[in-house]
C-alpha cells in the first residue's frame, strides 16, 4: 500500500460523466416542469414545493457533514470508503446556500406569522419575539456560515492531508469534528424548527430537530449507497469495494431507518395519548381526510417495506439490490417532507401540483452536478488515511 | 482388553493439521474442502470471517430462530397487553379505546428485542451443540495451542473420504507445519 498515491484513485474513467448527465438531464426535466406548473399553478404552490425539495437536497448536504464529523470522530472502514462522497456532499452547502433565497423571497407564501393578521393573533403575538421576519434572516445566515464554515475547513484538511499526509491534520480534523456535532445538532434543530416547524406557528413538536437529524442522516446514507454502488462499477474503485463495504453501509441504512422510524413514532405517540388540542390537529389534518392515504404510504412504503427488505443479509451484501432500496428510500425520504409541509397549507385533503414533482427534479439536478463537479476534483479514496490501507484488506481480520 | 488394530482405527475422530496463520489456514482449508472432503472443522485462536464460507457450505440456522423468536415475543408482548386492558380489566382512561394499538407498540416492541435477544443466545448455545464436556481434539497435546497463537484444521475420521495415512499425507502437502492423529 506504500506505493498509492492520490493518482491511484483518481476519478478519470469513472461513471462520474454519466452522473453528471443524469443530473443535467434531471435539471432541465425539472425546469421544463416548472414551467408548465406556472401555466396550471400558483406561485404559492411554487413555493411550498421548493421547500420540500430544498428541505430534502439541503438534508443530503447536512447528513453529509454529521456522517463525516462522526466519522473523523470514530474512524471505521466504512467511513474511508464513503469519505470522499460524503465531502462531495457536504461542499454543495455554499451553493445550496444561495439557493435559500428563493424560499426568503416566498415567505410571505410560507409563513403565516409574516403576515400582519399574526399580529392580533393571541399565540402568534407571543412568539413574536422569535418568529419575525429580521430575526429569522440573521438566523439563516448563521446557520449557513457555520456550515460552509466547518465543511469547508474539514474538507480542506482532508485534501491537505491528501497531499501532506500530516499526522497533525487527522487531529484537527477530530478536534473540529467533537465541537463540529453539537454545533450541527444545535443549528439544525432550529433550522428545522424555523423552515418546516413554523409553516404552522400554532403547533410544536419539541422532537422535531431530532426527526430532522435523523432523517438527514439516512438520506446521506441513502444517497451515498447509491454513489457508491455507481463507483464500485468501474475503475479505479472496481478492485477496491467490496460486498463488506456494502455489507456495513447496509447495516447503517437500516439502523437509521428504524432510528427515523423510531423518533416518527414518538412523536405521533405522545401526541396521541396526551390528545391536546394545541398539538394533535397535526395528526388529525393527515388522518380526517384524504391525506390518510400518504400517511399510510409513510408507514408502509417509507418504513415497513426498507425495513423488511433490509432484514436480509443478503440483499445487503448485493450493491445492486441495495441501490435499489437506497433509491427507494430517497423516494420515501421526499414523500416524508411533502407529508410534513403540504398538509398544512391543503387542510382539506390530498392536493397535487406538477411542482410537487418539478421541483424535488430540479433542486436534485443541481445538486447531483455539483456534487459530481466536486467529487471529480479529487481521489475517490482519502489516501494516506491510516485506516485506507485495513478498509481495503478484508481477507483476514 | 487388548484392542485389534481394526478397533484401532475405527476410535479414531480424525486428523488434525497444525499452521502458523490464519491465512496459512484459509488456504489450507481452501485445498481440503476443493479436495472433496466433507467433515472438516477448524479451530483458530481468532475469528476468520471467510473461514466460515469455505467449510460450512450450509447457511445457519440461527437467523430463522432468531425472527421467529422476536415475533413470538411481538405476539406475548401484544397478547399480554390487550388481555389484560381489554379482556381481563378493561378501564376507560382518558375515553381512549381499550385496544388502544398505539400505546401497546412500545412494549411489544421491547418484547420483541427481548425475545429475539434470548434466541439468537440460547439458539447459538444449542447449534454449537454446548454444553459439551468432552471433545475428541483436547487429547492432542498441542491443540492447547489453539487458544495463542496456531491454527489447526481437522478431517474427520466420518467423512467418507476419509482415510488416515492418505489424508495425513493430503494434509502435509497443504504446508501444514505438523500432522497428528485424533483419538476418539
Amino acid at each position: 500500500m506504500s506505493t498509492v498515491t492520490s493518482e491511484t484513485f483518481a476519478a478519470g474513467g469513472s461513471p462520474l460523466p454519466g452522473m453528471k448527465q443524469f443530473g443535467l438531464m434531471a435539471g432541465v426535466l425539472g425546469v421544463v416542469l416548472i414551467g408548465a406548473g406556472f401555466m396550471t399553478s400558483s406561485l404559492d404552490r411554487f413555493y411550498q414545493a421548493y421547500l420540500v425539495a430544498y428541505t430534502f437536497w439541503m438534508g443530503v448536504a447536512l447528513g453529509s457533514l454529521a456522517l463525516l464529523m462522526v466519522q473523523h470522530l470514530t474512524g471505521g472502514a466504512w467511513g474511508v470508503v464513503l469519505r470522499r462522497p460524503l465531502e462531495a456532499a457536504v461542499r454543495t452547502i455554499p451553493f445550496m446556500a444561495v439557493l435559500f433565497l428563493p424560499i426568503v423571497f416566498g415567505m410571505h407564501s410560507l409563513y403565516e406569522w409574516t403576515h400582519e393578521s399574526a399580529a392580533s393573533d393571541p399565540v402568534l403575538v407571543l412568539k413574536a419575539g422569535y418568529l419575525n421576519t429580521p430575526f429569522f434572516l440573521v438566523r439563516q445566515a448563521i446557520y449557513f456560515v457555520l456550515w460552509s464554515g466547518m465543511g469547508y475547513l474539514l474538507t480542506s484538511w482532508s485534501l491537505e492531508h491528501d497531499r501532506t499526509g500530516d499526522p497533525a491534520l487527522v487531529d484537527k480534523m477530530a478536534r473540529l469534528s467533537g465541537a463540529g456535532l453539537v454545533i450541527y445538532f444545535l443549528s439544525v434543530t432550529f433550522a428545522m424548527v424555523d423552515w418546516t416547524m413554523s409553516v404552522n406557528p400554532h403547533w410544536f413538536s419539541t422532537i422535531w430537530g431530532m426527526l430532522y437529524i435523523g432523517g438527514q442522516a439516512l438520506s446521506a446514507f441513502a444517497f451515498g449507497i447509491t454513489v457508491l454502488v455507481m463507483l464500485s462499477q468501474t475503475a479505479p474503485l472496481n478492485r477496491v469495494l467490496s460486498t463488506h463495504h456494502f455489507h456495513d453501509l447496509g447495516k447503517f441504512l437500516f439502523a437509521f431507518l428504524m432510528m427515523w422510524a423510531y423518533l416518527s413514532f414518538s412523536q405521533f405517540l405522545i401526541i396521541w395519548s396526551a390528545n391536546l388540542p394545541e398539538e394533535i390537529p397535526h395528526y388529525l389534518v393527515r388522518w380526517d381526510n384524504s391525506w390518510k392515504y400518504l400517511s399510510a404510504f409513510i408507514v408502509v412504503g417509507h418504513f415497513i417495506v426498507p425495513y423488511s427488505l433490509l432484514l436480509s443479509r443478503d440483499l445487503k451484501k448485493n450493491s445492486a439490490k441495495l441501490r435499489v432500496v437506497a433509491i427507494w428510500i430517497i423516494l420515501a425520504r421526499i414523500a416524508d417532507y411533502y407529508w410534513h409541509v403540504a398538509p398544512e397549507f391543503h387542510k382539506d385533503g390530498f392536493s397535487f401540483s406538477v411542482f410537487d414533482v418539478a421541483l424535488p427534479l430540479a433542486l436534485g439536478g443541481i445538486f447531483i452536478s455539483i456534487f459530481v463537479s466536486q467529487l471529480a476534483g479529487r481521489s475517490l479514496l482519502p489516501v494516506n488515511d491510516a485506516g485506507l490501507e485495513k478498509a481495503l484488506t478484508h481477507h483476514v481480520h | 482388553m487388548t484392542m485389534s488394530t481394526n478397533e484401532t482405527a475405527q476410535r479414531l475422530h480424525g486428523v488434525m493439521a497444525e499452521f502458523d496463520s490464519a491465512q496459512e489456514l484459509v488456504d489450507a482449508a481452501r485445498q481440503t474442502m476443493a479436495h472433496g472432503f466433507t467433515k472438516v472443522e477448524a479451530y483458530s485462536p481468532v475469528p476468520i470471517e471467510e473461514l466460515n464460507d469455505i467449510i460450512h457450505k450450509k447457511r445457519t440456522k440461527l437467523s430463522q430462530i432468531v425472527l421467529a423468536g422476536g415475533l413470538a415475543g411481538m405476539a406475548t408482548g401484544f397478547g399480554l397487553q390487550y388481555w389484560a386492558s381489554v379482556i381481563e380489566f378493561p378501564m376507560n382512561i382518558g375515553g381512549r379505546p381499550q385496544a388502544s394499538w398505539t400505546t401497546f407498540i412500545v412494549p411489544s416492541y421491547e418484547l420483541t428485542i427481548l425475545f429475539a435477544a434470548l434466541s439468537a443466545a440460547i439458539g447459538m448455545i444449542v447449534l454449537n451443540g454446548l454444553p459439551q464436556p468432552y471433545h475428541a481434539v483436547f487429547n492432542v497435546d498441542r491443540f492447547s495451542m489453539a487458544s495463542s497463537d496456531k491454527f489447526f484444521l481437522v478431517v474427520e475420521s466420518a467423512d467418507p473420504k476419509f482415510d488416515q495415512p492418505v489424508t495425513a499425507e493430503f494434509l502435509r502437502s497443504t504446508g501444514a507445519k505438523g500432522v497428528y492423529d485424533v483419538d476418539e
